[in-house]
C-alpha cells in the first residue's frame, strides 16, 4: 500500500465532488486527503486527491476517475518529479515556561504564529508531508490542541530531470 | 421560436428521433403531459414506474437505439432506481427523464421531492438537474450522445416543473462539444499488430464474446473471425446471440451455468481473446485459476474493465466494432499464408470432443414436465426466430441453455444485476418495437408477480407478448442454493401459495392457458403464439429440478456439477 498524489481537473459544475467522493466511498478506495479549488480557467476546478492503495487499486482509481463525464484530467503525479505542499494550522499548549522552545521550534521550521493568548499559541505551518510530520511530533510534547490541515496541493515540476 | 420549457423538450425528443417513451404521469410533469397529444412523440402509460424504465430498456436492447422514460418527481422517480441500476450494469442506452418540484422548493423537503440526482449517481453514466430552460435543449443533447456513446448507459435528466412552465427561443444543438469526454473508439495500430502476431502462434486460441459485442453491432465481424481463423467461441450471457449457437464453433455459455466445453476450453486456451466482456465473477469464478495457461487478450471500450477483475496481458482499448473490424482487415492477408484449419484442427477437435462428452442435458421425463424441455419446445416452434426476454433465476438459466440464439439483440436479460420482474415489461418495450414479432417472456412464477400489473398495459396497448412461466412454486434458483450448499433449508423459498395465472390473465383481458401434462405443452405453446394477443401460460414443471453444470461460487471453473 502507497501513496499516491494524484492530480484531477474537473468541470466545475453541481455535484462534481459527490461524484469523486461517491466513487471512493461506492468502491471501497481510500481517500487519504483531497483538496479542491476552482483554477485560472473559467469553470475548471483542480483537485488534489492523496490515496491509497496497490499498484492494480490505484490503476483502477486513476481510470475510475477519468470515466466520470466531467474529468478533463487526471495525472498521478508520484510518477512524475512534482513539488507537494501542505498548509496546517496548530494550536499548542503554551505556558510561559514553555513559550519560549515553542518559538525557537517555530523559527527553525521557518512558521508563522497567527494567533496568541495567555496560554495557547497558533502556528501556521507550510511544507511538504515529511517538515509536517516533523513538527507535529515535536509539538505534540506540549499538547496540540486542534489541528487543521488543508491536505497535500501539488503540482508537477516544470523539468522532469533526476538530479 | 419561443416554446416552454414542456414543448422546448418534446422538440428535442423528437430532433432526436424518439418515436416512443413509456412513462407514468404526475404532478410535477403535467405542463409535459400537457403537451404530449401535440408532440409526435407516442406515449405508453405503464401501470408502475418500474415498468417504464425496464420497457424503455427492453426497446433499447431489441433495438440497439436510446430507450426513453419519462415519470414524475419523489416516489416516481424512486420507482425507476432498480431499472436504471439494471441498464447501468448491463452498458443499456436509456435516457430517463425525471419531474422535479419547482426550483425555489428544492431542498425545502416538498412534497414528492426526492434528491434523484443524488440518488441515481452511482448508478447512472450521467445526470443532470436543468436549473434554466437555456440550459434545456443542449443538455438533452448531451444526455442521448452520453447514453449511446462509448460505452452506453443510463443518463437522468431532472426537470423542475418550474422550468418547464419557463419559455425561451429554442435552438437546438447540432453537435455535442464536451471538452471532459472523448470516448476511445478508434484501436491502436501497435495493439492490433501485436494481437494479430498472438492470433498467429496461438494454437489453442479461444474467443471469449460478450454484450459490448452486441452492444457495437460487431457480430458480422466476430463471426467472420471465429469461422476463418477456426476458433471457437463461447459467450457470456449478455453476449448470446452475436455469435450463432448453432454453429459448431460455438461452445455454448461459459462459468457458474457454463458448459463443460466453454469451461474446459478457457482452463486449457492458450490464448483467451476477450471481446466486449469484463470478467464477472459469475465467469471467471476463482480469478486465480481462470484461464492459467493463456495470453489474455482484452477488447473494451472502457479503460475501467481492463486490469479490474483478472489481469490481462494485451489491452485493446477500443469499440469493439472499431477493434474486430481492424483486425479482420489485418487477418484477410494472412489467409493465404497462414493454415489457419490446420493449426486449430486439433483443438476444435478437443473442443468439440468435450461438448460431445458432456453436452447440454437434462434428464427427460415421461410424465412429469421439464423445464428445459419447455424451453427446448419454444425454440423449435420458433425455430429461433422470436425475441425471447427473460426474468432471473432457473428460468434464465434454462432460457441461455436451452434456445439456441442465432441472432444479436434477440435476448434481453438482466446480466449484471440480476434484476427479478424485469422480462416482462422489457417484452413489452422490444413488442412495441417490433408489432410483428413473437416477443416471449420465459419466466418463473417468482419473478413475473414481480411486474404483474403491467399485464393492463400489454392488453390496452395490443402488445400481444408471450409469456410462459415454468411454474415450480419456488424461488427456484435460492431454493438450489439452499439444497446444495444450505441443508436443505428451503427457508422462505416455497411459493405454494399462488394466484390462479390463467384467471389473472383473464382477468386483464388477455388468454391464458394451464398445462399440467408433457403431452399438452407443444400443442399448448402452439395455440398460444399463434393468438394475437397478451397470453400468459402457466406450465407446471418439476418442481426441484436444478440448473446444471453448476460451478459452487468461488470455486475454478473446472470444479463443475454435472447432471
Amino acid at each position: 500500500m502507497k501513496k499516491h498524489t494524484l492530480s484531477v481537473m474537473v468541470e466545475n459544475e453541481p455535484g462534481v465532488l459527490s461524484r469523486v467522493s461517491g466513487l471512493f466511498s461506492g468502491r471501497g478506495f481510500n481517500i487519504y486527503s483531497l483538496n479542491v479549488a476552482p483554477t485560472l480557467e473559467k469553470g475548471v476546478s483542480l483537485m488534489t486527491i492523496v490515496a491509497e492503495g496497490d499498484d492494480q487499486i490505484i490503476e483502477q482509481i486513476v481510470k475510475q476517475l477519468r470515466k466520470l463525464v466531467p474529468t478533463i484530467k487526471v495525472k498521478d503525479l508520484t510518477e512524475m518529479k512534482s513539488v507537494e505542499r501542505e498548509m496546517v494550522l496548530i494550536k499548542v499548549n503554551a505556558e510561559d515556561s514553555k513559550r519560549a522552545e515553542i518559538l525557537r521550534i517555530v523559527d527553525i521550521f521557518r512558521c508563522k504564529v497567527v494567533d496568541v493568548s495567555t496560554d495557547e499559541l497558533t502556528i501556521e505551518v507550510t511544507g511538504d508531508q515529511g517538515k509536517i510530520g516533523a513538527l507535529v511530533s515535536l509539538l505534540g510534547r506540549f499538547g496540540i490542541k486542534e489541528i487543521a490541515r488543508t491536505g497535500n496541493v501539488a503540482m508537477q515540476r516544470s523539468m522532469q530531470i533526476d538530479l | 421560436m419561443k416554446l416552454t420549457g414542456a414543448q422546448m423538450l418534446l422538440k428535442c425528443l423528437e430532433k432526436e428521433g424518439v418515436e416512443v417513451m413509456f412513462g407514468f404521469p404526475g404532478g410535477a410533469v403535467i405542463d409535459i403531459y400537457d403537451e404530449i397529444p401535440n408532440s409526435s412523440v407516442e406515449h405508453i402509460l405503464v401501470r408502475h414506474e418500474q415498468g417504464a424504465i425496464h420497457a424503455a430498456d427492453g426497446y433499447a436492447r431489441a433495438t440497439g437505439r436510446v430507450g426513453v422514460c419519462l415519470v414524475t418527481s419523489g416516489p416516481g422517480a424512486t420507482n425507476t432506481v432498480t431499472g436504471i441500476a439494471t441498464a447501468y450494469m448491463d452498458s443499456i442506452p436509456v435516457v430517463i427523464l425525471t419531474g422535479q418540484v419547482p426550483r425555489a422548493l428544492i431542498g425545502n423537503d416538498a412534497f414528492q421531492e426526492v434528491d434523484i440526482v443524488g440518488i441515481t449517481r452511482p448508478c447512472t453514466k450521467h445526470n443532470y438537474l436543468v436549473q434554466d430552460i437555456e440550459d434545456l435543449a443542449a443538455t438533452v443533447k448531451q444526455a442521448f450522445y452520453l447514453a449511446r456513446s462509448g460505452r452506453p448507459g443510463p443518463v437522468l435528466v431532472d426537470l423542475p416543473k418550474d422550468v418547464m412552465q419557463q419559455v425561451a427561443e429554442f435552438n437546438y444543438p447540432d453537435s455535442v462539444q464536451m471538452r471532459s469526454y472523448n470516448p476511445t473508439s478508434k484501436p491502436h495500430v501497435g495493439q492490433v499488430r501485436k494481437v494479430m502476431k498472438l492470433l498467429k502462434k496461438a494454437r489453442k486460441p479461444l474467443i471469449y464474446s460478450g454484450g459490448g459485442v452486441i452492444t457495437s453491432g460487431s457480430h458480422a465481424d466476430l463471426t467472420w473471425l471465429a469461422r476463418n481463423l477456426r476458433i471457437p467461441v463461447t459467450s457470456t450471457l449478455m453476449g448470446l446471440g452475436a455469435f450463432p449457437g448453432d454453429d459448431p464453433l460455438f461452445l455454448g455459455m461459459l462459468g457458474m451455468h457454463g458448459t463443460f466445453a466453454a469451461n474446459m476450453a478457457v482452463n486449457n486456451c492458450d490464448l483467451l481473446l476477450a471481446v466486449g466482456a469484463r470478467f464477472d465473477d459469475r465467469v471467471t469464478g476463482k480469478v486465480d485459476t481462470f484461464a492459467p495457461n493463456a495470453t489474455i487478450i482484452h477488447i473494451d471500450v472502457d479503460p475501467t474493465s481492463i486490469q479490474k477483475n483478472v489481469s490481462v496481458h494485451v489491452p485493446l482499448v477500443a469499440d469493439c466494432k472499431a477493434a474486430l473490424a481492424a483486425l479482420r482487415t489485418e487477418s484477410e492477408a494472412s489467409l493465404d499464408d497462414t493454415e489457419w484449419a490446420a493449426d486449430h484442427k486439433e483443438w476444435v477437435d478437443q473442443v468439440q470432443a468435450w461438448g460431445a462428452e458432456h453436452p447440454l442435458t437434462y434428464k427427460d421425463d415421461d410424465v412429469v414436465i421439464k423445464p428445459q424441455y419447455v424451453v427446448e419446445k419454444i425454440y423449435e416452434i420458433t425455430k429461433g426466430d422470436a425475441i425471447i426476454a427473460t426474468e432471473v433465476g432457473q428460468n434464465q438459466m434454462w432460457a441461455a441453455q436451452f434456445y439456441k440464439y442465432t441472432k444479436p439483440n434477440t435476448l434481453l436479460t438482466s446480466g449484471g444485476l440480476g434484476t427479478m420482474g424485469y422480462g416482462f415489461p422489457a417484452a413489452m418495450g422490444a413488442q412495441r418495437a417490433f408489432p410483428d414479432k413473437l416477443v416471449i417472456d420465459i419466466a418463473g412464477d417468482g419473478s413475473i408477480q414481480m411486474c404483474i400489473q403491467e399485464m393492463m398495459t400489454v392488453v390496452c396497448n395490443k402488445l400481444p407478448v408471450k409469456i410462459v412461466i415454468l411454474n415450480n412454486g419456488y424461488l427456484g434458483m435460492v431454493r438450489q442454493w439452499q439444497e446444495l450448499f444450505y441443508r436443505k433449508n428451503y427457508c422462505e423459498t416455497c411459493l405454494d401459495a399462488q394466484p390462479d395465472f390463467v384467471k389473472l390473465a383473464e382477468a386483464y383481458g388477455a388468454a391464458g392457458f394451464l398445462v399440467t401434462e408433457k403431452k399438452d405443452v407443444e400443442s399448448t405453446l402452439r395455440e398460444a403464439f399463434a393468438l394475437d394477443k397478451p397470453v400468459i401460460v402457466d406450465i407446471r414443471v418439476a418442481r426441484e429440478e436444478n440448473v446444471y453444470p453448476m460451478v459452487p461460487a468461488g470455486a475454478s471453473l473446472t470444479e463443475m456439477l454435472l447432471v
